[in-house]
């Protein structure tokens, strides 16, 4: 992971930065996301104008939305890692970010010296970065730890592997024998069936680390005011901002794994997934590639998760079945497997209108439609329909739109199957070099390549 | 030979393969703490009576449903996600029959065979209907474009029952009405009930069938040329398009029996049952060896006795996470299945 961070680091200019004159404004990923997201955040706007949103509910639709998009484009950056740089097929996600969300809470939990009474667990007490960090840690050694002997399976074995190992962390989550165990002085453990509370606010703690607490409320108190949001402005605010970090976060995953991607070491883990074969004739020792890459996937995984779940509260192991693992998948499909901005564009797209998108539409025909009394069962909605009845197929449709949402997700996986496999973005054509080939004039091809692995022990990466 | 040879081939096994001399240590030691377990009273035999009962009766449903997986697996090419969707709308498909024929014939009719039928037929239509629609169009492409695919498939199914059934999880069978009998185990009894009797019966009864259609008739001559090499198999002449379709056929059959037996031998029925069961039916296909029918048999036994037994060692939570550590031991010992190399035999 260091060592992947440091290539990150290393010398590869970023295409993007290169030359900025040949290119027109569109060509710049960058304003493509942004653009994708405005409209999205816009489209959204507009549904709860429809719906009579004041704009309070405005405001927290779209904080909800900016912090599913994030978690999302989040969790496909990680995914894409995997699978769309070295053909790793991992459907154990959700496994990764349950251990990073478990281990944070545990480290950061108050602590708790004497017993604590039945159903409730403390923690070590760790301030919250702390607890960040060595879930994002624990993500990257069990990913380590599965990684070791599962790299040598084929990708199909190693996706049944994966979804196993998720499923045995949510197992390892619900057994009762380590619900509550004293550690050291302290009473802790994973809760069993009900889970645990979260006794830390992120946004809170990431404003009390900055001393910017009272600042911040005073500030909301006004806008809150001006806009008009209510009463107890705070909560609003607080998705909003949490949304903003999270999107900080996101920036810095993209930059981190867009680094990654055209150093040495990222042209080594493309090259495994074209053909390992041919990369270990190369001398490269392609075990050690995989289970960096590996680790470094899973650890952001970790992250993503623990961001996730650390705003909601509570976590429960019903949480982490394998069904949010598949959503990630979608994001990754409907982007590009292989394009880290086509991996931020699914998760948007997906967290837009696949995951928070019929629920919205279902507000909004309930909204609009208020006598729609819907039938509580399928039997009952169906019978009518031989009296030309449609309405009551109709509405129970609508009410259980919940579940047809992921109906409707597997559809569109079929869909991008059979005709876009590339997704939006997709086996876009990325020169092998991190430098622009056309720009020969230069005298800087050979120095470059040079300066590329000098100095770093990459395990023998070099250039073409 | 004598305790030097086998001194000797101990010690290289500890040397060239430690992995694999840790599995035998580890699985010696449990033998002997089961032992144990029985001799001080721990465990009483019949409580192990009951386990093994328990065992075989899921490892019979897991060999059954692995069947139709592995066969899809080796002929088509790609791991079938959606298999465990394809047990539970079998299920459903037995219950709808089950529902329209007691009502229409009323409940003493020999209803049991019929439903049998109808959790078989449903099951094949819908897999057909599926290959047309999702992956006749993608045949020729990678197992992992399959592989996603039938996830989305999975998906699709699950949530339409879901839709259509909603979520209860219904009891299916009138518990304490099933006629019994109790098997005397050394300090108390087994009880066997109906059925118990026919899920052995109907499982054991279709595997038989299976082995002749595989080994005796050109049909099942022709498949296992298939699942050896395709291209092989369609210039020497096979309509590999139709036996595809008879893949199918017999692979969601056998499904669509099993989910109604499991539910059966269960008494409950619910929308996600298939895809929990899909996990250790994956590990007994894979621990038999892909495309071995007889391996998956071997496997459903072994995973199946493997979730019941390891209570006796493990919490009860954590028996389908031994089943599935079972897997991926097998995995990295012998990735090709104990029945290796004999595809479709």
């Amino acid at each position: 992971m260091s060592d992947a961070s440091a290539a990150a680091d290393g010398d590869a200019p970023d295409a993007d930065e290169s030359d900025n004159g040949s290119f027109t404004l569109w060509d710049q990923d960058a304003v493509k996301l942004t653009t994708l997201v405005i409209g999205l955040f816009a489209l959204y706007l507009l549904g709860g104008y429809l719906l009579g949103y004041g704009t309070r509910q405005q405001l927290a639709s779209i904080g909800q939305l900016s912090v599913l998009i994030g978690v999302f484009a989040m969790l496909a950056l990680a995914l894409n890692l995997h699978w769309g740089y070295t053909g790793l097929f991992n459907i154990g996600i959700i496994g990764f970010m349950a251990i990073g969300i478990y281990a944070t809470a545990v480290l950061s939990k108050g602590a708790a010296t004497a017993e604590p009474a039945a159903g409730s667990t403390g923690g070590f007490g760790l301030p919250l970065w702390m607890g960040i960090i060595g879930g994002v840690i624990a993500a990257a050694i069990f990913g380590g730890l599965v990684a070791l002997p599962a790299l040598r399976l084929r990708a199909d074995y190693f996706a049944i592997v994966t979804v196993g190992i998720s499923e045995i962390v949510r197992f390892t989550l619900l057994e009762t024998e380590i619900q509550k165990v004293q550690i050291a002085g302290y009473w802790t453990g994973l809760g069993g069936g009900s889970g645990l509370i979260l006794d830390f606010d992120p946004t809170d703690r990431f404003l009390e680390a900055f001393g910017l607490m009272d600042a911040y409320i005073g500030f909301s108190d006004t806008l809150g005011e001006q806009l008009g949001v209510g009463s107890n402005p705070k909560p609003i605010f607080d998705t909003l901002l949490y949304g903003l970090i999270l999107f900080v976060f996101l920036i810095g995953f993209y930059m981190l794994l867009q680094r990654t991607g055209n150093s040495p070491y990222g042209r080594v883990l493309k090259a495994i997934r074209e053909d390992e074969e041919a990369t270990k004739s190369l001398g490269k020792d392609t075990n050690r590639f995989k289970i960096k890459g590996f680790m470094l996937g899973c650890a952001l995984m970790g992250l993503a998760g623990i961001l996730f779940y650390a705003e909601q509260g509570a976590i429960t192991p019903d949480a982490f079945r394998p069904r949010l693992t598949f959503y990630v998948w979608i994001a990754l499909i409907i982007g590009g497997a292989g394009s880290n901005t086509g991996s931020v564009a699914g998760g948007a797209v997906f967290a837009a209108f696949l995951f928070r998108g019929p629920i919205f539409f279902k507000n909004i025909v309930q909204n609009t439609f208020d006598s729609l009394d819907a039938p509580s069962t399928f039997g009952q909605a169906v019978s009518p329909i031989t009296g030309a009845d449609p309405i009551p197929l109709v509405a129970y449709t609508i009410d259980n739109m919940g579940q047809l949402q992921l109906v409707l997700m597997g559809i569109v996986l079929i869909y991008l199957m059979h005709n876009r496999p590339e997704g939006m973005f997709g086996h876009r054509k990325e020169p092998a070099s991190p430098i622009r080939l056309q720009d020969r004039t230069q005298p800087k091809p050979a120095a470059s390549a040079a300066a590329t692995d000098g100095g770093r022990d990459q395990g023998g990466t070099d250039d073409e | 030979m004598g305790v030097s040879g086998t001194y000797d081939r101990g010690r290289e096994l500890f040397v060239e393969d430690p992995i694999r001399a840790v599995i035998i240590v580890v699985a010696v030691v449990l033998v002997l703490d089961g032992v144990r377990q029985l001799a001080v009273g721990a465990t009483q035999f019949s409580e192990l009576g009951v386990m093994l009962k328990d065992g075989l009766m899921r490892g019979l449903f897991f060999g059954l449903a692995g069947i139709g997986l592995s066969m899809t697996y080796s002929i088509l090419n790609f791991a079938n996600f959606s298999h465990g969707d394809l047990i539970t709308g079998g299920a459903f498909g037995g219950m709808i029959a089950t529902y329209v024929i007691a009502g229409g014939f009323g409940s003493e009719g020999d209803i049991g065979s019929l439903m049998l039928l109808g959790s078989g037929a449903t099951a094949i239509a819908l897999a057909l209907v599926i290959d047309r629609l999702v992956y006749k169009p993608i045949r020729d492409r990678s197992g992992i474009t399959l592989l996603i695919t039938s996830i989305g498939v999975a998906f699709t199914l699950r949530y339409l029952i879901l839709f259509v059934f909603d979520g209860s999880r219904r009891g299916v069978t009138q518990s304490g009405a099933i006629p019994t009998v109790d098997i005397p185990a050394i300090d108390g009894t087994v009880s066997l009930n109906l059925h118990e009797l026919s899920l052995v019966v109907v499982a054991v009864g279709l595997m038989a069938g299976l082995h002749f259609l595989l080994q005796r008739t050109k049909l099942g001559k022709a498949m296992r040329a298939m699942s050896d090499n395709e291209d092989l198999a369609r210039i020497t002449g096979i309509p590999t398009e139709r036996i595809v379709t008879y893949t199918w056929i017999i692979g969601a059959g056998l499904a669509g029996v099993a989910g109604y037996m499991f539910v059966i031998w269960n008494g409950t029925l619910h929308w996600f049952q298939g895809w929990i069961l899909l996990l250790p039916i994956f590990a007994a296909v894979i621990l038999g060896g892909i495309g071995s029918i007889y391996g998956a048999i071997l496997g459903g036994l072994v995973i199946g006795l493997t979730m019941s037994i390891s209570i006796m060692w493990l919490p009860s939570g954590l028996t389908r996470a031994a089943a599935f550590f079972i897997m991926i031991v097998v995995l990295l010992v012998r990735p090709q299945g104990i029945f290796a190399g004999r595809a479709t035999a």
